[in-house]
């Protein structure tokens, strides 16, 4: 017990200083932050009995105790966000430094039209009746603890409205920096997104650690996809190599809509990230991709949920691991197929390549099927660097570090092959080359 | 060219290779022919470098170095080739990737300058047509998929493009149909020079009535046992290998 409330003490003083400093008129959004923050802390952090975080230990996190960020960061050179911004095609781009919005890029993003970008922090005072519904505490992930505490501490974010039948033709891109900080700071930025009837859009969900950074991120992303709408998200982790990052994507789709999503776990120290979808009307799609390439010591842990609600639903899912030095990855992909949801198609892989003998992996495809006439299928695959093509590469000339590089390489470049868009395709490959060849380069043997 | 002494070897504890020699010149094609399991695929794997062999004893010099002490990359960089007997499968790397690779990482090694994307594919091309393989296999991924004669032919191509001095072929003929054994014949025909040697490893004198052989040898029981010129393909096509062990054993 006392173990756990010095774990939550920084949280506790952070919540004093963050209310007092955000002592909003509006009673809903006050209560709210009270009950989300009574909530955590009755919770705490997740335990080693709890089986959703079975193989991710909280250590780590709780003995850094992190700080809230209070102060108004300063500017940053757009020169620095340069590795992770979108230059394959023209982009919209919104920056937030450590959670919070600023204006970096004089991005013209509030005059798109059709497409309406409000800073959180103003919605919450303008728009209290259309966020109130969507920030309930029993909407998403009420037992969740991390959710809980990002909602204490709602406040920084950006809500984004697509009007229907809106083709957003360039993708928008929201940058989250972590700078380093006087003391290891938590932030707890919030996405609200919603795309109306038969619009179509893509969105980049970037964060990105700048030299130096060992922040908590404690992001919240919450989609709606109405009837006929389209949705293309990538998500780019690249943290810094001392940075923590909890994400939760939660995502609910209407009749025919479609979400496909591109996970690239690339950065960080500690990431745990909750992708779920619920697919609530007929014709609903949806295709989560994910690629998770670790080092060193880093962890890495992919949660995602697929519930098929409504008979007729479609999802497909791959997801690619490559784990090297003592880097730790789990995937647990549940797939739920509701009892009147006949006709589901689900297909779920998830394949690792081990490239030391310190890396590990646990992963755990879980189906629970409760309709009949569905097609479903799983499967987990856990290898290592073929030898054999190893060897023909070097008969004919590739040195053994390439030949390396080139497997790897082809192992990952599955998951590119699932982005449609060649402007996409080429950003994300060249987020991926960004450790790629620190991975094919381990000399350990296996 | 080539010159292998006394060489033993073993893999997972077992001696297979006891005391080989042979000498290849430059210009010259050997084919070396015996039972199964007698050790030919041991041999040209342990000449390209391949791993999980141990020698115990001999030595292998090669245009005047010690190749075993080299890396296969080294090996492949200094003309060695091998036309594996079951090509591997590498999903993901594209064959004219793969291709491109090799040939620059050879000419870097001679000194040359790398060749421009352009050019290297007109040069492919015009030897893919030769080996009459579909343009389409450029940009498919190294014989994945390939049925067995596509993937021999591949391994042809890839000669033909490397232009290696020490071919060495694993039952290069084995699998194929008879109009693809012409143009596989074609294909080695083609880089035979006086600068060139080849070793090929076949079971069949077919093959041997395409490609004409200075020398042929039997390899059995980890050793070359008899050695002799076209004829003696002729003769154990007749009479199997047994009168070789017997007359070896005398
Ligand atoms: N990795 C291995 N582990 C155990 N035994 C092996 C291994 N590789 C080869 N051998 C054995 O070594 C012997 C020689 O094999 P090799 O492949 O060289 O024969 P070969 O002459 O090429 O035969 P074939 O004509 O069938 O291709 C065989 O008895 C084989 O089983
Ligand atoms: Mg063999």
């Amino acid at each position: 017990m006392n173990a756990m409330t010095e774990a939550l003490r920084p949280y506790t003083e952070g919540f004093k200083a963050f209310a007092s400093t955000h002592a909003d008129k509006a009673v809903w959004l006050k209560d709210l932050r009270r009950d989300a923050f009574a909530h955590f802390t009755a919770q705490g952090f997740p335990g080693e009995r709890d089986e959703d975080w079975k193989y991710t230990s909280l250590r780590p996190l709780e003995k850094r105790g992190f700080v809230s960020t209070s102060s108004v960061p300063e500017q940053i050179q757009p020169g620095l966000l340069e590795p992770v911004l979108l230059r394959e095609q023209p982009a919209y781009q919104l920056i937030f430094i450590n959670g919070r919005y600023t204006p970096v890029l004089n991005d013209a993003v509030n005059r798109i039209s059709g497409l309406h970008i409000t800073e959180l922090s103003q919605s919450l005072q303008q728009d209290a009746r259309g966020l109130q519904t969507w920030l309930a505490p029993e909407t998403i992930w009420k037992r969740d603890s991390f959710t809980a505490l990002n909602t204490a501490f709602l406040q920084d974010g950006v809500l984004i409205e697509c009007d229907a039948a809106v083709h957003l033709e360039r993708p928008l891109q929201l940058i989250f920096v972590s700078r380093q900080q006087p003391q290891p700071s938590a932030c707890y930025p919030r996405i609200l997104l919603r795309l109306g009837a038969h619009s179509q859009v893509t969105v980049i969900e970037t964060y990105y650690g700048l030299e130096g950074s060992a922040n908590f991120t404690d992001s919240v992303t919450q989609i709606l996809l109405e009837d006929s709408a389209s949705l293309e998200h990538l998500r780019i982790h690249r943290e810094s190599p001392g940075d923590f990052h909890v994400s939760r994507v939660a995502v609910d789709q209407q009749h025919a809509s479609s979400y496909t999503s591109h996970t690239f776990n690339l950065g960080g120290l500690w990431i745990r990230t909750d992708l779920q979808t619920r697919l609530q009307a007929p014709q609903a799609r949806t295709v989560f991709n994910g690629l998770y390439a670790v080092n060193g010591r880093q962890h890495v842990d992919n949660h995602t949920r697929i519930e098929h609600l409504s008979p007729d639903t479609h999802s497909d899912e791959l997801y690619h691991g490559i784990i090297g030095g003592h880097a730790r990855a789990v995937f647990n992909g549940k797939v739920i197929v509701a009892k009147h949801a006949i006709k589901t198609n689900a297909a779920q892989s998830n394949n690792n390549l081990l490239l030391s003998r310190g890396a590990e992996i646990d992963t755990k495809p879980e189906l629970e099927i409760y309709a009949d006439d569905v097609q479903c299928s799983h499967g987990a695959t856990i290898g290592q660097l073929d030898e054999q093509a190893l060897f023909y590469l070097r008969s004919r000339g590739i040195d053994a570090q390439s030949a390396r590089g080139m497997l790897v390489e082809a192992f990952a470049y599955r998951l590119l092959e699932r982005i449609d868009t060649p402007e996409l395709r080429a950003y994300a490959a060249r987020q991926i080359n960004s450790v790629l060849p620190g991975l094919a380069t381990v000399m350990e043997p296996l | 060219m080539l010159s292998i002494t006394n060489l033993h070897a073993k893999v997972e504890g077992k001696e297979i290779l006891k005391g080989l020699n042979l000498e290849v010149k430059a210009g010259e094609i050997h084919a070396i022919m015996g039972p199964n399991g007698s050790g030919k695929s041991t041999l040209v794997h342990i000449l390209a470098g391949r791993e999980g062999y141990e020698v115990t004893a001999g030595s292998v010099t090669y245009l005047g170095k010690d190749l075993l002490s080299m890396p296969p990359e080294e090996r492949a960089r200094a003309g060695v080739f091998l036309a594996f007997q079951y090509p591997v499968e590498i999903p993901g790397v594209n064959n004219v990737y793969l291709l491109k690779a090799a040939y620059n990482a050879i000419r870097k090694q001679r000194g040359e300058p790398q060749m421009d994307a352009m050019d290297f594919l007109t040069v492919v091309k015009a030897k893919m047509q030769f080996m009459g393989i579909d343009p389409s296999f450029l940009n498919r991924a190294v014989n994945e998929g390939f049925s067995g004669g596509e993937k021999k032919r591949n391994e042809i191509l890839q000669m033909l493009v490397l232009e290696p001095r020490l071919a060495l072929l694993d039952e290069t003929d084995s699998g194929l149909d008879i109009d693809a054994l012409k143009i596989v014949a074609q294909g080695i025909n083609e880089l035979r020079s006086p600068e060139h040697a080849m070793v090929m490893v076949t079971h069949y004198q077919r093959l041997l009535d395409y490609v004409e052989p200075d020398v042929v040898h039997v390899l059995a029981d980890g050793r070359i046992l008899k050695s002799g010129d076209k004829q003696l393909a002729l003769e154990l096509e007749r009479r199997g290998y047994d009168w070789v062990l017997a007359e070896a054993a005398a």
